[in-house]
């Protein structure tokens, strides 16, 4: 079917002469002996407006059908890193590579790639069906090819029927939907999003979520997504880049990153979470004990470039962390003057400080029956060693 | 119990206010432009068509007719005018493309670049041109001297010159208003055409340029219509073969003392005017103006059968241009193909800002040529300045008629713009804040005397001063100018009002504020520097005036504008190198002050 679709143009050159091609051939050699070998690749990716680092020198590396997540807050370089691949703004230095070909600095209608802006983009002198063929239009695509075609991509985000709308007299989901529709008509290998979702709200967001994700599944194309909802991150993702002022702070799965943060910023940014100062006293093989707050003795999993009376924090869930009740035993354990008890539904949380007004929470499934404790009185926190970890503090860690 | 909640309701307000009320503010600004606006040019068509006896006649219409001469002025006006919306039109558009694609700090740069020219006087700059393009001009020295030409080459005093002129005085007019649609234009969007594997030109072409229509179509019927009443260029620059039926309306008038002639003229102008609207209608939509800026509404408006044929054509040429630039961006690909690993060349927005600080350098430079002549103690005006000398500075601060009207100048606009913020500011409030019907008619009213040509306004004054003894005299003239003025004052603070956040006047309230205290203490300091702003522009709009001046202002009691025409008119004296000086030095600065605190009024606001 694709191949229908004229999708590359040679690009016109001229006979070059005997110096060009020889330097021309050590650059192909060098390109060749540095190929990608995954969908999309970048390497070192930098850019700077002024002097302010829009992005720091960033390496990502993604596989076929992937479903990968930007997440970070504004300003931390993802919509940046997604124009750069895009092709839509150049970069100072570094590589892009797209399908195991080089295209750091190919214009962005050679890359052949989809993207869905942020505010869709939709050009509104044109009708749904006019928008939907632009891109077919400019590939040069029969007329013939370009109706069954977009009716096919119509079908598929289930809006038929539309074709001669303009897009200001749909609404913000169904913009959303032809937005889509527009760019996966040349079923281009690889779709960036930058927040396609930025402007719906919430019930609307939710579910476009899952059709995003479903035509993720069945049409199997791979997906670069931008967002700064960690919950959408967390929802629709295969991986998750997480980033801050313009470098990569994590690259993870969606476990990985909220049950095994690897620097205070990802602990923070992803979900709740009590992140408590501690001085590390000894390093195991398995395990580091640490020196809580208020003197108690925290054990968590070991893990690299941890030395004696180090400063650290160490995290652990609110839905970790449960009260202890008479005799029951934890093997971390943290003594707290119980302030708040809040039932929020499904789940109540409790709200505690420790001595110097240090502020923990626990979280636990909301049961009729159960133990009441009240503010004011001493309450024993627990949690278990697996669920602690330890983060270095000050420096990020160099990106894995 | 009665009397009480009687007295009670009546006391805390609890009668609902008629609804005519909030409409008040607009009631001055309406009587006002009812009583020097509409019904004198009511008048004005109304005695073109009674003779002297007060019997109707079709007398002046036929003289109209009958004569070739008319005919023929009317033929050159639409050509002259016809021709300056072209180059306005293609020259501009590069660079309100370029500032509305720049970055804001670039833009706020150069939009200055485009502003100065748009407020400092027509008059002054043609002065300039005249400097600049005379047979011992400053371009023709210049030829000589690198040897292009052996003799003057004549630039001036033929049509070329009248171009040069007039594109020149009315191409900041035309970039203004396209700037203001191409601002709305999504700049993603051709971002989004590229992805969707557009080239440069096929985006351009099929995405951006026909969003921008709608500021194209707008600006250049404001260019024609303004064009179709202009004298001051064609009159100074032109030969005799290019006058303009403006002139003839001056020529009758002062002349030939022939008011009902001139009457008839300036009703055909005024008939030619209305029918361009009316075509200008049919084929866009009176609203694409209105709303400068909203998006076309195009696809569903267009149902005419021209229309549609339009739509068409228009296709075939966006899908031709477009396709015209990508063979040129292929033989570009040919000389340079692009590689991988090498960063592009971003040709065409090199030849975009070329283009454009061409544009920018011939709308600002010419002005500032006349700076150095100011100082030459030449006795005739040529290039280049010989000696330094304040000479001419004197004999204009000595000059007895140059002096008073310099006064008279100061006094007029200080009045007029005073009284255009008395009667524009309420109206402002009013159309920015209030919801009602026949608003859109209402604002129509009030611009109406931006958009006919100002020498129709001021033949009318004229007539209808001439009843109750106000020629000559600056109250006429206050009055006069507040008329032209006022609709920049309104059109100015409701752009300020529309930033301005009114919940922040009902969290005054809210706090115990009294209206009045609220108004006092909160609304009017942070709209301060965009009532300054539009206070300066009614100022320098006054200061500036000629048309008006022209006619109501009597041979006596000259403004500045009108004695430096005359000047100008009999003979080309240097000291109005020095009057120029001033006015533009002076005009410039204000404009600046001006902009920064419209720009200080965005800022505080968000």
């Amino acid at each position: 079917m694709a191949g229908e679709l004229p999708s590359k143009r040679e690009p016109i050159a001229g006979v070059p002469s005997p110096i060009a091609r020889c330097f021309d051939t050590a650059v192909r050699f060098r390109a060749f002996m540095n190929r990608s070998d995954y969908k999309l690749q970048i390497r070192a990716l930098r850019k700077t407006y002024g002097s302010v680092i829009a992005l720091a020198g960033a390496d990502v590396e993604m596989d076929e059908g992937e479903f990968l997540t930007l997440l970070g807050p504004s300003g931390s370089g993802k919509t940046t890193m997604l124009m750069l691949i895009a092709g839509l703004i150049q970069p100072e230095r570094g590589e892009v590579w797209i399908d195991g070909r080089l295209s750091t600095y190919m214009p962005p209608h050679k890359r052949d790639l989809g993207m869905v802006f942020q505010n869709y983009a939709l050009f509104p002198h044109m009708t749904v069906y006019e928008n939907i063929a632009f891109p077919l239009r400019m590939r040069k695509a029969r007329e013939s090819t370009i109706r069954s075609e977009v009716e096919r991509v119509l079908d598929v985000v289930q809006l038929g029927g539309i074709e001669a709308r303009h897009p200001r007299q749909l609404s913000g989901g169904q913009q959303q939907r032809i937005a889509l529709a527009r760019c996966m008509v040349y079923r281009p290998p690889i779709i960036l999003m930058d927040e396609p979702l930025g402007a719906l709200d919430k019930k609307l967001r939710e579910q476009l979520q899952l059709e995003i994700r479903r035509l993720h599944r069945d049409q199997g194309i791979t997906v670069l997504y931008v967002t700064h909802d960690q919950e959408e991150a967390l929802v629709m993702s295969d991986r998750i880049c997480l980033m801050d002022q313009g470098e990569i702070v994590q690259l993870d799965t969606p476990d990985g990153l909220y049950f095994r943060p690897e620097s205070v910023f990802a602990a923070d940014f992803l979900g709740e979470s009590n992140l408590l100062d501690a001085t590390v006293h000894r390093v195991d093989e398995r395990v580091v004990h640490l020196d809580g707050p208020g003197g108690g003795r925290i054990e968590a999993p070991a893990r690299d470039g941890l030395s004696e009376g180090q400063a650290v924090k160490f995290m652990v869930r609110p839905e970790n962390v449960r009260l202890l009740e008479g005799e029951e035993n934890a093997e971390n354990t943290l003594n707290a003057a119980l302030q708040d008890v809040i039932l929020v539904g499904q789940v109540t949380k409790h709200y505690a400080l420790l001595p110097g007004d240090i502020e923990v929470s626990a979280t636990s499934l909301t049961r009729r029956r159960r133990p009441r404790f009240t503010a004011g009185e001493t309450v024993r926190f627990g949690f278990d060693r697996a669920s602690t970890v330890v983060l270095p503090v000050g420096e990020a860690p160099p990106a894995a | 119990m009665n009397a009480d909640s009687a007295s009670e309701r009546r006391g805390s307000g609890g009668r609902a206010r008629p609804e005519w009320r909030a409409f008040g503010p607009l009631l001055p600004v309406l009587a006002f432009l009812g009583v020097l606006f509409v019904f004198p040019v009511a008048q004005l068509l109304w005695l073109s068509t009674v003779d002297a006896q007060g019997a109707f006649t079709a007398l002046h219409y036929s003289r109209l007719f009958d004569s070739a001469v008319y005919v023929k002025v009317l033929g050159i006006t639409f050509r002259i005018a016809a021709w300056t919306t072209l180059f306005c039109v293609v020259a501009g558009y590069p660079v309100a493309y370029l500032l509305a694609t720049a970055h804001a700090r670039t833009r706020n740069m150069l939009i200055l670049w485009v502003l100065m020219p748009f407020w400092t006087s027509f008059l002054v700059r043609t002065f300039a041109w005249m400097v600049l393009l005379g047979r011992r001009g400053a371009i023709n020295e210049w030829m000589q001297a690198v040897g292009l030409t052996d003799a003057p080459v004549k630039l001036i005093y033929n049509f070329a010159g009248v171009m040069i002129g007039m594109v020149h005085a009315l191409m900041p007019l035309a970039i203004v208003t396209m700037l203001a649609v191409m601002r709305n234009i999504d700049q993603n969007l051709t971002l989004a055409a590229s992805s969707l594997g557009a080239r440069g030109g096929q985006s351009f072409w099929r995405v951006y340029f026909p969003l921008s229509l709608p500021g194209v179509a707008s600006s250049a019927l404001l260019v024609f219509i303004v064009a179709l009443g202009f004298f001051i260029t064609p009159a100074l620059l032109g030969s005799g073969r290019e006058i303009m039926i403006a002139q003839v309306i001056i020529e009758q008038m002062e002349e030939l003392l022939n008011w009902s002639f001139s009457g008839a003229v300036a009703v055909l102008l005024l008939a030619t005017t209305l029918v361009v609207f009316f075509v200008y209608d049919r084929l866009f939509g009176l609203s694409t103006m209105s709303s400068a800026g909203g998006i076309a509404e195009d696809g569903e408006r267009r149902t005419g059968y021209i229309a549609r044929m339009g739509a068409w054509v228009g296709g075939r040429l966006i899908a031709l241009m477009g396709w015209i630039c990508d063979r040129f961006s292929d033989v570009v690909e040919v000389l340079r193909a692009p590689k991988p690993e090498r960063p592009r060349a971003t040709l065409s927005r090199k030849v975009l800002w070329g283009t454009g600080i061409t544009v920018l350098v011939y709308l600002v430079a010419p002005s500032f040529f006349v700076i150095p002549m100011s100082f030459s103690e030449a006795a005739f005006i040529s290039w280049p300045p010989i000696g330094f000398t304040f000479q001419n500075y004197e004999m204009f601060l000595t000059d007895p008629i140059y002096v008073g009207a310099m006064i008279r100048s100061f006094v007029v606009a200080l009045t007029s713009a005073g009284l255009a913020m008395l009667l524009g500011v309420p109206a402002a409030f009013v159309m920015a804040r209030q919801r009602m019907r026949g608003k859109g008619v209402v604002f129509a009213c009030i611009l109406a005397p931006v958009i006919i040509p100002h020498i129709i306004i001021a033949v009318a004054l004229f007539y209808a001063f001439a009843q109750v003894g106000l020629v000559g005299t600056t109250v006429g003239l206050v009055l006069g100018h507040t008329v032209i003025s006022v609709p920049f004052v309104v059109v100015t603070i409701m752009a300020v009002l529309k930033n301005y956040d009114t919940r922040l006047d009902q969290a005054a309230w809210s706090l115990g504020a009294s209206k009045l205290r609220t108004l006092r203490h909160v609304t009017f300091p942070l709209i301060l520097p965009g009532l300054i702003a539009a206070f300066l522009f009614a100022f320098v709009i006054s200061l500036d005036e000629l048309t008006i001046a022209l006619f109501v202002s009597g041979g006596q009691t000259p403004t500045l504008p009108k004695q430096m025409w005359v000047d100008a008119i009999f003979k080309l004296n240097p000291m109005v190198t020095a009057v120029s000086t001033v006015v533009l030095v002076f005009v410039t600065s204000l404009i600046l002050v001006a902009e920064f605190a419209r720009r200080r009024s965005e800022k505080v606001m968000g």
